[in-house]
């Protein structure tokens, strides 16, 4: 106690005393800084790495370790990329309303293509099926449709998946900085980082993030082995996932799995920043609109009117 | 006089102008011409059906219109049917080949130059990627399906499909 009150004391002691040396740590002081930051770097450096910060010979093992382990589980060859962005490209994605006729055949190439669990059953694209009258309203909205056939008169179709905003909110709030937008602007999502707090899901005003209840099944020999490491690679229980544009195709020049896929060509893709690209043909001569334009997101996901 | 003359030629010019843009520009948002042939898949025949001349090529050319009833007669027209007829797109000369109105011959190929006589916007678009189904790399080599490929010529419209199964509802939901 009386140690204490006397400690300020010194102080002014030794300026006194040594006045040119006043801002000089005291041997004592610059010993303890000098633990402290080891034992910092050694808690850091030593525990897990997020994806963007591991060295390249690092990551490259751990995606062999990945695919030796996947392979294992799966009984198929599985490969593990973490192929790059391409520069000056930023993916966009353009939606017909009036040609959409609603027979969900992206939403199982998609699962087929990005290994979704079948049980629980996670689908990244929901098709709303909407009132003539109504316009585009999710109030009214049906996903649950199943007619004989489609389309049903009165009705249109808008699928809805990750709009990949560039003011994405989910990114915003995600607290371990497991999701964030890449240079070619997919929203991606690290599952080794995602501790499954399911904020992101909260934050997206589209229902465009899925969580993984359950441990994600998918039928032996039904897996697609060509995964990539931020995209459509066998998830864990408990972590969110995403549409990524099929970051394993388009990555590599290839259209995304939808797309091709659409029996009436509804779907459109391509680098926004390319003045040639069918995405900017459609932007500069159809209607086009964006979903809850009002929230400021600025997706990246564009709805048109061809007719 | 002569500051008339000067203002008429200028119009002329300018009219010549005006016709010469719309003319034959190129296709917006894409790089090619109109000209160009274009690589496209094989046209979807019925089976044994082509060529046309194995059966026509004997025949004489009859010229009325008619109800087909000999062979043909599964062809149920439904595309302007008030106006159209067969030999208005298939060619009486050259049975294996198409024409355009301007009676310029054009193979099965390259039928999307006929569609788009009347159909000028969807080709446009078409051509620009944007009417259609396209597969390839978004940024490389690109397919195109013909007009035929999705739309029969004789009934154009896009047949309804089977939708694949709604989503699980989440379990506790209400219908």
């Amino acid at each position: 106690m009386d140690e204490r009150a006397t400690l300020p004391a010194p102080a002014p002691a030794c300026e006194a005393e040594r006045p040119a040396t006043r801002s000089r740590l005291s041997r004592r002081e610059f010993a303890s800084c000098a633990a402290a930051a080891a034992a910092g770097w050694l808690m850091t450096a030593c525990g897990p790495k997020r994806l963007v910060e591991i060295p390249r010979d690092r990551l490259k093992s751990q995606l062999r370790d990945l695919e030796r382990e996947y392979s294992r589980t799966f009984g198929t060859a599985v490969t593990v990329a973490d192929t790059p962005a391409i520069p000056d490209v930023l993916f966009a994605y353009a939606l017909d309303i009036s040609r959409c006729i609603g027979c969900r055949q992206c939403v199982y190439a998609c699962v087929e293509e990005n290994n979704q669990s079948r049980d629980p059953q996670v689908h990244w694209i929901t098709v709303l099926q909407m009132d003539k009258d109504k316009g585009v309203d999710f109030s009214h909205a049906d996903p649950y449709y199943q007619p004989k056939e489609v389309p049903e008169d009165g009705h249109f179709y808008v699928p809805v998946a990750c709009q990949q905003c560039r003011n994405a909110p989910c990114t915003k709030v995600c607290p371990t900085g497991a999701t964030w937008t890449e240079p070619d602007g997919i929203v991606v999502v690290d599952y080794d980082w995602c501790i499954g707090c399911r904020y992101c899901m909260a934050a997206c005003p589209y229902g465009a993030r899925h969580f993984n209840w359950g441990e994600p099944t998918i039928p032996a020999g039904q897996l697609n082995p060509k995964t990539h490491v931020l995209g459509n690679r066998p998830r864990p229980k408990g972590v969110v996932e995403k549409c990524t544009f099929c970051i394993q195709r388009t990555r590599n020049g290839r259209y995304p799995a939808c797309v091709e896929v659409c029996p009436v060509g509804a779907r459109k893709f391509g680098n926004l920043l390319d003045p040639e690209s069918e995405i900017r043909y459609i932007i500069e001569h159809k209607r086009v609109l964006v979903l809850k334009e009002d929230l400021n997101t600025v997706p990246k996901f564009f709805y048109f009117y061809a007719t | 006089m002569k500051p008339i003359a000067w203002a008429l030629s200028l119009l002329a010019a300018t009219g010549v102008v005006v016709v010469a843009a719309q003319g034959g520009p190129p296709v917006q948002g894409g790089t090619q011409r109109p000209t160009e042939r274009l690589e496209v898949p094989p046209p979807p025949f019925t089976e044994g059906i082509f060529p046309c001349s194995a059966c026509h090529a004997g025949m004489k050319v009859n010229r009325t219109r008619r109800q087909l009833t000999d062979m043909h007669a599964e062809i149920a027209l439904t595309h302007d049917a008030e106006h159209r007829w067969c030999l208005d797109c298939h060619d009486a000369e050259n049975r294996d080949m198409l024409h355009l109105a301007s009676g310029e011959r054009l193979s099965f190929d390259e039928s999307y130059r006929l569609c788009g006589q009347c159909h000028g916007e969807k080709y446009r678009d078409w051509r620009a990627g944007v009417h259609g189904r396209r597969t390839g790399d978004w940024n490389g080599h690109k397919a195109y399906l013909l007009c035929a490929n999705c739309h029969n010529p004789h009934q154009p419209r896009f047949k309804p499909l089977e939708p694949k199964p709604a989503p699980a509802p989440p379990s506790g939901r209400r219908k």
